[in-house]
């Protein structure tokens, strides 16, 4: 007997060949680079937009000094008791936080995470064009994707040298070879008559702290 | 509905020679309605509240897509990038499923063909059992509703529960999709009230109908289902044959839910979702948002690629489903129905399908695309074959190609499927006789003065303004759609020659 997997190749080989073999070739002429040089103050900007534009609340900071108080003060205001961070999170990060710290080392289960109140995390790029960021789990700041996705507050911190305009200038920044989610303002549906309402699934609450202190 | 009275598909014969393409098993009927696009449509028309919703949603989407469309200075350039890649991607479909097949098993992922719907059902069902578990969380996904894989693993006794916003609302109502992204858009705020309300366990009996609300009714009702799932099922958006990479781009969260939280992950993909690169998805992670949601950015999109050890489900399995599709490739204009990305852009646009919504459509897939990819997935099985009139709910004004982000030629196809239609006619139409009839009439001026007369008494059926019908066979059809302003009391020859004498 032939296998599925034989009898389907040899479908498609043939009706390939039925309906045209020779692939165009693709004209690469949209940008491949965005208005913006990446971690420039325009990029910069224009990210706080797009971020605002779709729900997040951005704050900017103007060095890593002033992280540790952003992070505390995002927290208290969101009435946070509790905050878990991916092992590869800055300690002095959490530093001035009131909220007691939860590691995720050993991984703390799916109903641990229920009962945590918010994430802490880094991001691997972020995109001004669209107002997203994008978490790689395998890069120690950011962490296996159940953290950041079971817990209803997300505080993301965001540097200016992780910042680039467009989208291809980010997925060339980008190694798919781990999981990746791209963040772009939080949880939405458009699915009532087509209008936007954030707040479902995902983290519903979206904080975005902006390190665009220095001109990079 | 059942699934006997709607299976045609499944029951026609399908003894095949390797290696023939074949047209698409449609065992629940979800490729092909029960009555032809006409009859569905009139009957659509007269919903008024249906009308109100549909032309809500879409003037709302259109205005979005516009805006976030106008944004972009090299749309154009990427519209054609993506038409072109999709070509290419058609014309090396065997060769890159077979590296997708070899990078996602190299990074620890199980890959399953499937000759159709059946056996893609059959696959899914085997790995659910393989588990255990009596219950799987799904994010939307449009391979898995033409299969009909939730009748299928119900058959199983294993609850298939979505958990796409509008996936759920019209699973609760136990009605079935309308359109690709939004499959509840025929639904307004207040009906999706009375559905929760009626249909949701432990619902807060004074929800109102605030969106918002709505939505966190939703989270409440999923949230424990999400914590404790054991097996998700999803589909694809873009499958990376390079890496292995796997993406679904989505917006509530549910989709990461499924993705992330169950021990075992199974995807179920049509074949021509593929893309060579990783780099290539820098042109369509830009088009597609914007032509379906119209937002910069969906809210979430996902990649994976294999499994990683401590990180998501740590079994996946990736289902390849043919279904048809190498039907479509043969054909070297209809293959570009393949090139979908599934954003209902043209759906949104579409007059046709703005007042009939998608149900009139038979097909899980509607709209304009719909019209053309239905009855080349199914085939046309004889004249009397309902996906035989898709490709006529269309006034060919080709909005849906100016809307489409990969350029499908909408409108060229359909006028393609006409003809296939027309070819699948064993016996001559009331349409061919009445061709016939006037190619004759029309053979000679002389012919054709007689016959020029002899409309003038069309004029008696037109006492009102319009001519609503006309007596005759194959009148009654082509009036069933139309009313014609009656014919002139003088001809245009007629007008001529005497305007020709007083001079």
């Amino acid at each position: 007997m032939t296998s599925a997997r034989d009898e389907v190749l040899a479908r498609l080989r043939a009706a390939r060949d039925a309906g045209g073999s020779t692939p165009p070739e693709v004209p690469r002429t949209y940008r491949r680079t965005g208005s913006h040089a990446p971690g420039s103050a325009g990029a910069v900007d224009r990210l706080e937009e797009t971020l605002t534009d779709y729900r997040a609340t951005v704050h900017r900071v103007a060095g890593e000094d002033g992280v540790p108080a952003a992070i505390a003060r995002v927290l208290a205001d969101a009435g946070a008791t509790t905050v878990v961070a991916p092992p590869g999170v800055p300690e002095r990060w959490l530093a001035e936080a009131t909220a007691s710290v939860r590691s995720d080392d050993p991984p703390l289960s799916v109903a641990d995470l229920d009962r945590v109140d918010a994430v802490v995390t880094g991001a691997a790029v972020a995109i001004a064009d669209t107002g997203t960021f994008v978490l790689d789990a395998l890069a120690p700041d950011q962490g296996r994707r159940a953290i950041s996705l079971v817990p209803d507050h997300h505080v993301c911190v965001v540097r200016a040298a992780e910042v680039v305009s467009s989208v291809p200038e980010a997925l060339a920044r980008l190694d798919p070879d781990g999981p990746l989610t791209f963040v772009s303002g939080p949880s939405a549906t458009s699915d009532i008559e087509l209008d936007r309402v954030e707040g479902v699934h995902g983290p519903r609450r979206l904080d975005v702290v902006l390190v665009a202190g220095h001109e990079v | 509905m059942t699934t006997t009275d709607r299976g045609r598909g499944a029951q026609r014969s399908r003894t095949v020679e390797l290696g023939m393409p074949t047209v698409a098993s449609d065992p629940h009927g979800h490729l092909r309605g029960r009555e032809p696009f006409p009859v569905a449509a009139h009957r659509a028309l007269a919903d008024t509240q249906l009308r109100q919703n549909l032309g809500h949603a879409t003037r709302t989407i259109r205005a979005k897509r516009a805006a976030v469309v106008g944004e972009v200075d090299d749309w154009e350039e990427l519209r054609r990038a993506g038409e072109c890649l999709k070509a290419g991607v058609m014309a090396r479909l065997p060769e890159l499923l077979e590296q997708l097949e070899a990078s996602v098993t190299a990074r620890g992922g199980v890959v399953h063909w499937a000759r159709d719907a059946q056996e893609a059902n059959r696959i899914v069902v085997d790995l659910v059992r393989a588990t255990g578990a009596d219950e799987v969380v799904k994010v939307k996904s449009m391979a898995t509703q033409e299969t009909g894989l939730n009748e299928a693993l119900g058959e199983a006794g294993i609850a298939a529960l979505e958990t796409d916003l509008a996936e759920l609302i019209v699973q609760l109502s136990d009605d079935t999709p309308s359109h690709f992204l939004v499959p509840a858009i025929h639904r307004n705020r207040s009906e999706i009230r009375d559905i929760f309300l009626r249909e949701m366990p432990g619902v807060d009996p004074d929800l109102t109908d605030e969106p918002r609300r709505l939505a966190m009714a939703a989270r409440a009702h999923l949230r424990r289902k999400f914590l404790s799932a054991r097996v998700g099922i999803s589909g694809v958006n873009f499958a990376v044959a390079d890496s292995g990479t796997i993406s679904v781009v989505e917006s509530e969260g549910n989709g990461r839910m499924c993705l992330t939280l169950p021990d075992t992950l199974i995807t179920v993909m049509g074949v021509e979702k593929i893309v060579p690169t990783w780099s290539d998805l820098e042109v369509f992670l830009q088009l597609l948002p914007r032509s379906s949601t119209g937002e910069r950015m969906n809210p979430y999109t996902s990649t994976w690629s294999g499994v990683t050890p401590g990180d998501g489900p740590q079994a996946f399995h990736l289902v390849l489903l043919d279904n048809g599709r190498s039907n479509v490739l043969a054909s070297p204009d209809g293959r570009q129905a393949l090139h979908c990305i599934r954003c209902s852009a043209c759906l949104n646009v579409c007059p046709v399908y703005e007042r009939t919504g998608g149900h009139a459509y038979g097909s899980i897939y509607p709209g304009p695309i719909g019209a053309v990819l239905s009855p080349q997935l199914t085939g046309i099985d004889g004249p009397d074959d309902v996906n035989a009139s898709l490709p006529y709910a269309s006034s060919l004004c080709g909005a849906c190609f100016d809307a489409c982000p990969v350029r499908i030629d909408i409108p060229h196809l359909l006028v393609q499927q006409r003809a296939a239609a027309v070819a699948a006619h064993g016996r001559p139409t009331a349409q061919d006789l009445a061709m016939r009839a006037a190619a004759a009439a029309m053979a000679t001026p002389g012919r054709f003065s007689l016959l020029e007369r002899a409309m003038k008494l069309g004029r008696l059926f037109g006492r009102s303004g319009r001519i609503r019908s006309v007596p005759g066979p194959g009148a009654a059809a082509w009036f069933g759609a139309r009313d014609m302003p009656p014919p002139p009391a003088e001809t245009f020859r007629e007008w001529w020659a005497r305007r020709q004498e007083r001079s």
